[in-house]
């Protein structure tokens, strides 16, 4: 076998391994878009075409007395803009530092922060629970997006990563402009950091849209709670009756910003989770 | 690193001011809560009566509880199979996906996909997929002639849910690979095709010893996300009050704390979950002084 057809072989082969991966992928998707959009009958029917095509599962979802789908919407609509806006502020001011500022302690700090990566999120739920039970907070969204406020090492990890990216040149050039701290900041270093900051906004966004542990502690019951904690709690009540197409509608509206946010906006999600990964 | 730019005069003041949400978030919810989580791990404590000194009650209790075990294996085995898991599919996709074939970045949506949306989301529609008499996967395995399988039931849940989770995760561990392979130089596989190297001898001469940084960085994330798993095993595998079909030790925490206002056992729970994490980064550190190559 010459070169060339072995190397076709090799590309085909590759092809192959990847198109069946792609439809494991991206099936359940289909399926619940598939599902959504049947009638209840026709739920179990193992085409992707729906035999009656539907939007009553949709008005269903919105009907529903128990569960108020508008309301958990705007709740996680809420806390998941103040967490970006919480981490996007935060973050970048404390990555500015660390990757632009000389100061006493830094390299000490910054291995400090990093560290907490590595501490599993549940060791620190319960004494944050106590606290915000105490504030009286307990069944308010404010536990939810409060912590944004203060920082994460995700976050400032990958601006920083960013930061340094940037030439030095131009901090010095804006020195000898007579820039303050806060103005290199401001006016040089966050215009600058554009993509990195896309990117940080889309994943606060989507971890706190898609949250599920701490608004199970904070918020666990219907109706004023979060989308995540609504479907789980709909789950039961649909399943016991069987009823799944509704359950999918109600899936399916719950993904849709992400999704829609992803189609517009890959490059940022590929480029951020790469930030993370390459340099150490 | 290089020095950096000095802060003058009253910018001491600014430097600060920017670091402080930063710092109270790392001394006081970080290792704050993780000393408070310690401390009430030696307390009986339901929040509504003072908390008593406890000892090593509730450690002790914890080896003597069946329900507790049963969740700590469950997450043991969890773990040993999502890791790797995770790690060598992803790995795989992303070598084929950086061969440089045209409609690439098809594919990479599609791998993605699971990483955006919310497990919670597409745990409902996996539920229907695992449905034993009425899902498609036991669906195809019949029109093959092969017996149906009872996904979620107890002695097959652990291996579904770990299915699932995998799934979930592969996006994101292929971008962090796909990463490490652009940043591997051309030059390194021009040479060794001058002396006659072939595709498998490249891979594991140049591709796998220059990509042991992203297989280390995507073990130890996976790592810790494997503790942490929640949210599809959560919507899975529940039943009622805070009871699982495979309890992870997460859910153990859970129940115990929110079902059972059982703070300090909970937090024992907690702290030596935390205990096995620090343990296995430990291991990893070390294997990454023998193993990991940088450049």
């Amino acid at each position: 076998m010459g070169k060339r057809a072995q190397t076709r072989m090799i590309d085909a082969l590759t092809y192959l391994i990847l198109l069946i991966g792609a439809v494991g992928m991206v099936t359940p998707f289909l399926w619940m878009v598939s599902t959504s959009f049947k009638l209840p009958a026709d739920q179990f029917t193992k085409t992707f075409i729906p035999p009656t095509f539907t939007l009553k599962n949709f008005q269903a979802l919105f009907a529903y007395r128990d569960i108020s789908f508008p309301l958990l919407f705007l709740n996680s609509t809420v806390i998941a803009l103040l967490t970006t806006i919480g981490q996007l502020l935060t973050c970048s001011m404390a990555a500015f530092c660390f990757a632009v500022v000389r100061f006493k302690g830094r390299e000490v700090l910054f291995t400090l922060l990093l560290l907490t990566l590595l501490i599993p999120f549940h060791v620190t739920l319960i004494p944050n629970f106590i606290i915000f039970s105490w504030l009286g907070l307990v069944g308010t969204s404010v536990p939810l997006w409060l912590p944004a406020f203060w920082g994460g090492a995700f976050g400032t990890f990958l601006l920083r990563q960013y930061f340094l990216t940037i030439p030095r040149d131009l901090v010095d050039a804006a020195r000898v402009d007579g820039a303050t701290l806060p103005q290199i900041y401001w006016q040089v270093y966050l215009p600058l950091a554009k993509p990195a900051l896309a990117a940080l906004a889309i994943f606060s966004f989507q971890g706190a849209w898609n949250d599920l542990l701490r608004p199970l502690v904070y918020m666990p019951a219907a109706p004023n709670t979060t989308l995540t904690v609504g479907l789980a709690l709909f789950q039961t009540q649909m399943t016991r009756g069987g009823n799944f197409t509704v359950l999918m509608a109600g899936a399916l509206i719950s993904i849709l910003p992400l999704l829609i946010v992803f189609f517009f906006a890959q490059r940022f999600f590929i480029e951020g989770i790469a930030l993370t990964g390459v340099k150490r | 690193m290089e020095a950096g730019l000095k802060p003058l005069g009253r910018e001491k003041f600014w430097l600060w001011a920017m670091l402080t949400p930063t710092l109270f978030g790392l001394f006081f919810s970080a290792f704050g809560s993780l000393l408070a989580t310690l401390a009430l791990s030696f307390t009986r404590w339901d929040l509504l009566t003072p908390p008593q000194w406890a000892g090593f009650a509730n450690y002790v209790a914890l080896f003597k509880d069946p329900k507790y075990l049963t969740a700590l294996i469950n997450t043991v085995r969890f773990t040993a199979m999502y890791v790797p898991g995770v790690v060598i599919v992803s790995l795989l996709v992303a070598v084929l996906m950086n061969r440089g074939l045209k409609g690439i970045s098809f594919f990479r949506t599609a791998y993605y996909l699971p990483a955006v949306t919310s497990a919670v989301a597409t745990a409902l529609v996996w539920q229907m997929i695992y449905g034993k008499d009425t899902g498609i996967l036991n669906y195809l395995l019949e029109s093959m002639g092969l017996q149906p399988v009872c996904w979620l039931c107890t002695d097959m849940a652990l291996y579904s849910v770990t299915i699932v989770n995998i799934w979930g995760a592969i996006g994101e561990g292929m971008i962090i690979f796909l990463a490490g392979l652009t940043a591997i130089p051309k030059e390194y596989y021009e040479a060794a095709e001058m002396d006659g190297a072939k595709g498998i001898q490249k891979f594991f001469r140049i591709t796998l010893p220059l990509i042991t940084p992203s297989i280390f960085f995507q073990t130890l994330i996976s790592t810790i996300n494997a503790f942490q798993a929640y949210d599809y095993i959560y919507m899975l595998t529940r039943r009622g009050q805070g009871d699982s079909s495979v309890p992870v030790v997460v859910f153990s925490i859970y129940r115990n704390a929110w079902h059972f206002s059982n703070y300090g056992g909970a937090s024992a729970q907690a702290i030596e979950l935390t205990l096995i994490v620090a343990v296995l980064m430990g291991l990893y550190l070390w294997l990454e002084k023998r193993f990991v190559v940088y450049e």
